[in-house]
């Protein structure tokens, strides 16, 4: 029997999460004994790589070839370390945590595995602080997994051995940032760092690291137990698998689900999250997080995934999208947006930390009625200055993402703000 | 030699730069805040960006920071692209959204690279409308003064104190637009290089608060190139003086010496020169028997002519701290058969050691920047902080270095900061520290051993052996010393460039000899071994190489007829009643010096001389470099360089054999043809190589204000300059203001570049040799004799009853040296009188008040425990004021109250 949706089959809404013994009735761990009984780490890499698994982080890296830049042989640089970034801090993102709360053992397998295809003997989960219900199911099944001797020394009688820590977070965007969680796992600020060196490279302790988002890894055992044919096919399009989207916003039953991938807006908001509430019509659409373009109505046929999505001008990031109504003021949500960034600005570079905070200023002021006519000058100017390779990271570009695309199809709410001294939507 | 194209003109570069360092050498304009010379790139300010092209047909080109971006052959940029102009533009504009722009009452306006900058990239309109935000200052300390709201956000402070310096009590805070550089408390930055913070900070966040008393701006300091007096490393300094006061010193560049750093002794020493304790008349003293009576220069060596009429012999006191020519000038006065150094026996005995070893040793001795270069190296005996102390600072570069040379293995280039840490991090450098106690360095160290000073040279001994057999097991963990001894020595064989440390501070001169010796062990192993020799003062070696007789000599004889003492305070070198009574069987006494001290309180007669900054004077550093040093400004009152006090105490006695020497020059010209081995210092004065009409070139800026005003309260006649014939400096504004030739820098800049930043116009290659500053000359290099170097073999501890204790020295960087507690902020952070015990003393707590009997001296004090020092040994304080003043090697017994 193949599932359809693997990554959340064993989950209800409801129950608690499978224990060890139902998860291994339910065919668990399986995937980690056909691993150690006869593949080799190239082997898995290479069945990752065939089934086309691309990072679910936002970025869409595929998975298999982030693992092969990772020095390999006995010469390889020790210990590595495997990193699964938990820290799902996108706001109105909430498909890990699905993942995290609902079945923690399909995690510790991925986990084992993917440590096993980089041969990396210690892997920490680097979870989000507020994620309590997540961290109390993670550390219970760290520990039965560690007395069952799925985890710990000689896995299952093989040379394998890995080392499982869980590190809740101290709660800031950026430790999302892969380099900049290294630095947080380190005891360090949070600022993520240069690149390269690249943590496939010198990562954790100048170690070899390989840092997987929750949901990728999840899908490894899955690719391991059905094969790389069986993953392609979930989905609609090229890259393989489902994907867990999320809709929020002032639709009838927002929500998480697990679908094929290559959905379209449409299907997501009128058949999974029941259409927009009565009266309310789409006005815009953050399609993959805050740090997306925005959508309009006119991309509901839009399909949700890497390449659709770019094609559209924005980015599937973590597939969960926030839904604009037209009553919803966009400047006040940019503004909002642009408060968040500059508040979670780790403060390194000079773009990132002095220019959101006056763009922050800028649109509360405009959302307040105390907009001039030249700011909309200075935000323009800004989505250039703080650009893809202005900035040390990615959150600055990110955080432009919406405002150029608020300015992009809505330019005349802000100049309505300007003109009216007052927002129009109050 | 790749050849890289800027704005599609080629240039042939020096390989392994990246772009920021390749644009500045070829003598670009590109603006830039967190790249350091010394500290790399990390591209956190984004500043630097230039446009790079894929080849001559790509027009659009992507924006790079040049600091991280490799300038490899072939690479195309354009500095002056719209674009990036545009995006340096927006840099600049958000570093000053918040910058209180209050330049004119900021201590760093006139050599602030904020404004330099800022002013490069065009910035001119203040458009942010909204409020500004603020940060509550912290006290620093003495030395350094905080206005957080200044702050631009570099992180250099950060990575110069915590990165490079290993100082743990600055760092950053908060996050966002909220980042705070500072303590977590208020409180004196515990850091023995926290001055450099001044120079590091591209603005006025960390500024000289000794400066600050007397502050004035860049351009009106009248600056010529100074040798600091502090210590024995020679650093190269450039002290300031307005209105007749010294106010503040900087660094100046040597790429051999200081590099781009000074220690706080250094920069914040300088104090001396202004303080109460400074002497600038003669005095007619009477060894304290009347109140000091000020006279007159011609009524001084009146009294002096009075003195020597009835003949008798003359005996001179040299000094470690006074220059080559005023020594020399003391040996002519009384002759080198009456030439005694001033030195205890242990520190003479020891230079001796030294300067035997510096021209007949087997290894050379090292740099101070070479010392930062080794690849592994052994402290044998001394705390280095504490008695050199920018040699510990380069000896922290060594985790870098080693960590850089793996980097270049991922192909990561060393000036990748950011890159070459992350590889750093867990790799401690291979550096081994032996001595008495723990010392600050010790946290940088893969081994340290602490054991009594007797056992310091069993371990070098064992080191020795573990050189020659290296293929021996390794020892037992349980005999500490010898599992220590053989993990070093295979640590320095697996090493290209070893590098030995030792010093005088333990009074051992055996300790440099075991140096040498396991140095030239290596080196007859095929290593490029060399040697670093911590020496006290700044002119300890070059005074040993004088070859004056002992100073315990000259009181052995008896009572004396005259002596003259030239800037030495005698207490600090014998036994004070011997001294005491030696000087007061004297018939008479004559001191030169700037400072009051115990020996010029039983002068008859006190001359007063000019200190380091005050005079031209030639240096010889540790490593047996003579380097000259020239007059900053004209000494107040009658205080004059000692060579001429000595000089006009010649004439006034009828002598008219040194009335032919008209400069320092004539000075140096004649100790070299005395002792032959001084020739080079006759090529210390640079040629002025730039137009002048005078011969001169000018210690005051084009931008001295106020020349007309300073003296218009007394005369509205402007006098004429004072002439000094020892420069080809003047004490003027008038000359050449263009590139000043090598060796006659008064100062660091360059048009558009005010800020000591503008030390990379004048370098070749950035960090490398800056033309003007190649300054010195080797007396000393070993003709590398294969004879291994023999130590004594381990003397016998003396046996100690219970409740007795072998005294060790401890050093203090502020407390230990005699000038720099002349200065305020310097005596302000040395230790309170102290006693040290190590942890395991068995006899008394932290803050406990002890009854000590040293010979005949009966003392209390309080106890400090000193991790590491061995039980039954007590750690005494050197040179620190308060304290009984002892001569070493001595015993204490715990007495009862």
């Amino acid at each position: 029997m193949q599932p359809q949706r693997p990554l959340t089959q064993n989950i209800l809404p409801e129950r608690p999460p499978l224990n060890l013994s139902e998860y291994e009735k339910a065919g668990g761990y399986q995937a980690l004994r056909k691993v150690l009984a006869g593949m080799t780490p190239q082997q898995v890499t290479a069945a990752v790589l065939e089934a086309n698994l691309r990072g679910r982080g936002g970025a869409g890296f595929p998975t298999g070839r982030k693992w092969s830049f990772v020095p390999m042989g006995p010469e390889a640089p020790q210990p590595k370390y495997l990193v699964i970034n938990a820290d799902e801090m996108e706001p109105a993102t909430f498909k890990d945590r699905v993942l995290l709360e609902g079945d923690p053992h399909q995690l510790i397998e991925g986990i084992i595995i993917g440590a096993y295809a980089i041969q990396a003997r210690m892997a920490y989960i680097f979870l989000r602080t507020t994620y309590t219900v997540a961290a109390r199911n993670i550390a219970a099944a760290i520990a039965e997994a560690q007395a069952k001797g799925y985890l710990g020394h000689h896995i299952l009688g093989s040379d394998f051995s890995i080392e499982l820590h869980l590190h809740v977070s101290a709660g800031r965007y950026i430790c999302g940032e892969e380099t900049g969680l290294l630095n947080a796992l380190e005891g360090k600020r949070a600022n993520p760092r240069a690149k390269p060196p690249f943590p496939p490279v010198i990562g954790l302790w100048g170690k070899p690291t390989v840092a997987n988002n929750v949901e990728t890894i999840c899908n490894v055992p899955h690719i391991i137990n059905h094969g790389a044919a069986w993953f392609r096919g979930l989905s609609r399009v090229a890259d393989g698998g489902t994907k867990i989207y999320g809709v929020s916003g002032k639709v009838k039953r927002p929500g998480a689900w697990e679908l094929p991938l290559g959905v379209t807006i449409r299907e997501l908001i009128e058949e999974s999250a029941g259409g927009m509430r009565d009266g309310l019509a789409v006005r815009a659409i953050l399609p993959g997080g805050a740090s997306t373009d925005l959508l309009t109505a006119d991309h509901l046929d839009v399909v949700m995934d890497f390449n659709g999505v770019a094609a559209a001008g924005s980015r599937l990031g973590t597939g969960t999208m926030v839904v604009v109504d037209d009553q919803t003021c966009i400047v006040g949500l940019v503004a909002n947006l642009m408060r968040f960034f500059a508040q979670e600005s780790c403060g390194w570079c000079t773009p990132c930390r002095e220019g959101l905070p006056w763009l922050a200023k800028i649109l509360t002021a405009i959302e307040q009625g105390r907009g001039e006519p030249d700011d909309i000058a200075i935000l323009k100017e800004h989505i250039h200055l703080l650009g893809p390779g202005r900035t040390f990271c990615a959150l600055a570009p990110g955080a432009m993402e919406p405002l150029q695309s608020a300015l992009k199809y809505f330019e005349e709410d802000f100049l309505r703000h300007i003109r009216e001294r007052r927002c129009p939507w109050r | 030699m790749p050849t890289i194209y800027i704005d599609n003109q080629p240039y042939t570069i020096a390989a392994g730069q990246n772009l920021l360092q390749a644009c500045l050498a070829l003598g670009f304009d590109l603006p830039y805040f967190c790249w350091h010379p010394a500290l790399g790139s990390v591209g956190a300010c984004r500043q630097c960006a230039v446009k790079r092209f894929k080849d001559d047909k790509d027009t659009r080109g992507e924006l790079v920071m040049a600091c991280l971006t490799p300038a490899d052959e072939g690479t195309r940029i354009a500095i002056n692209d719209p674009e990036a102009v545009q995006f340096r533009a927006g840099v600049i504009e958000w570093l000053m959204l918040n910058h209180p722009h209050d330049c004119p009452v900021c201590d760093e306006g006139g050599e602030c690279h904020l404004q330099d900058m800022t002013v490069m990239s065009g910035h001119t309109y203040r458009r942010n409308r909204f409020p500004k935000r603020t940060h509550r200052n912290q006290d620093l300390g003495p030395f350094i003064n905080h206005e957080m709201n200044r702050c631009i956000q570099c992180y250099r402070c950060v990575r110069f104190y915590h990165d490079y310096a290993g100082g743990t009590d600055l760092n950053v805070f908060a996050s966002r637009d909220h980042l705070y550089f500072g303590r977590f408390e208020d409180g004196a930055l515990a850091s023995e290089f926290s001055g450099n913070l001044v120079e590091i900070c591209p603005t006025g966040v960390f500024t000289d608060r000794t400066f600050k008393q007397h502050s004035s701006r860049k351009w009106d300091l009248q600056t010529a190139p100074s040798i600091c007096p502090h210590c024995g490393l020679g650093c190269n300094t450039l002290p300031g003086e307005r209105y007749g006061e010294l106010r503040r010193v900087r660094n100046r560049y040597h790429h051999q010496i200081n590099g781009y750093f000074l220690c706080d002794r250094g920069r914040f020493g300088y104090e001396h020169a202004n303080g109460d304790r400074r002497i600038r008349q003669p005095l007619h003293v009477q060894r304290g028997k009347v109140p000091a009576t000020p006279l007159t220069a011609e009524a001084a060596l009146g009294e002096w002519a009075a003195m020597t009429r009835a003949g008798g012999r003359l005996i001179g006191i040299g000094s470690p701290r006074a220059s080559l020519e005023a020594n020399f000038a003391l040996r002519r006065l009384v002759g080198a058969e009456n030439f005694y150094a001033g030195l205890s026996a242990a520190e003479q005995a020891g230079l001796s050691a030294v300067c035997a070893l510096l021209t007949d040793g087997p290894v050379p001795s090292a740099t101070l920047q070479g010392a930062g270069l080794s690849d592994a190296a052994l402290v044998l005996g001394e705390d280095v902080t504490q008695t050199a102390p920018l040699l510990a600072l380069n000896l922290r570069r060594l985790r870098y270095r080693k960590a850089a040379v793996m980097a270049a293995g991922f192909q990561l280039p060393a000036w990748n900061d950011a890159g070459v840490r992350e590889l750093a991090q867990l790799n401690l450098p291979n550096l081994f520290i032996a001595a008495t106690h723990a010392t600050r360095l010790d946290d940088e160290a893969f081994g340290t051993l602490h054991v009594p000073p007797a056992e310091l040279l069993r371990f070098a001994a064992a080191v020795v052996a573990a050189l020659d057999v290296p293929e021996a097991p390794e020892p037992d963990k349980g005999d500490a010393v010898a599992a220590m001894a053989w993990q070093t020595a295979q640590a320095l064989l697996k090493a290209q460039r070893p590098l030995v440390v030792a010093g005088l501070a333990e009074g051992e001169p055996a300790l440099v000899r075991a140096a040498a010796a396991i140095a030239g062990r290596l080196k007859a192993k095929g290593r490029a071994a060399e040697l670093f020799v911590c020496v006290p003062e700044a002119n300890s070696l070059g005074l040993a190489l004088m070859q004056p007789k002992e100073l315990a000599a000259a009181m052995a004889q008896g009572p004396a007829e005259t002596v003259v003492v030239l800037e030495n305070d005698l207490f600090r070198r014998a036994a004070p009643s011997a001294v005491t009574a030696w000087l007061a069987q004297a018939r008479q006494v004559v001191v030169l010096d700037h400072l009051a001290t115990q020996t010029t309180a039983l002068a008859d007669l006190v001359l007063p001389t000019a200190v380091a900054a005050e005079t031209a004077g030639t240096w010889v550093n540790n490593e047996g470099r003579s380097q000259r040093a020239f007059a900053v400004m004209v000494p107040s009152g009658a205080a004059r360089p000692a060579w001429r006090w000595l000089q006009a105490m010649a004439l006034a006695m009828g002598r008219v054999d040194l009335k032919a020497w008209q400069s320092i020059d004539e000075v140096a010209a004649e100790l070299a043809k005395a002792l032959p081995c001084f020739q080079p210092i006759t090529e210390l004065t640079p040629a002025v190589t730039v137009p002048t009409s005078s011969g001169h070139l000018p210690r005051q800026s084009h931008r001295y204000s106020g020349r007309t005003a300073m003296r218009a309260h007394l005369d509205v006649h402007e006098p004429k300059p004072p002439a000094d014939a020892d420069a080809p400096l003047a004490f003027s504004m008038e000359g050449f203001d263009g590139p000043q030739p090598p060796g006659l820098t008064t100062r660091d800049w360059a048009p558009g570049w005010n800020s000591e930043q503008a030390q990379h116009k004048f370098q070749g290659e950035i960090a490398g040799l800056i033309e003007t500053h190649d300054t010195g000359r080797r007396l000393v290099s070993p003709a590398g004799k294969a004879l291994p170097v023999e130590f004594s073999p381990p003397a016998q501890a003396k046996h100690l009853s219970p409740g007795e204790f072998q005294l060790v020295p401890l050093h203090h960087i502020f407390g230990s040296e005699e000038l720099s507690m002349a200065a305020p902020a310097v005596a302000q952070r040395a230790p309170q009188p102290y006693v040290g015990l190590g942890p395991d003393n068995g006899f008394a707590v932290d803050g406990q008040a002890i009854w000590l009997r040293i010979g005949e001296l009966l003392t209390e004090q309080i106890v400090r425990i000193v991790s590491g020092l061995s039980p039954g040994l007590l750690g005494w304080p050197m040179g620190l004021p308060g304290m009984p003043p002892i001569v070493l090697p001595a015993v204490a017994k715990v007495e009862p109250s």
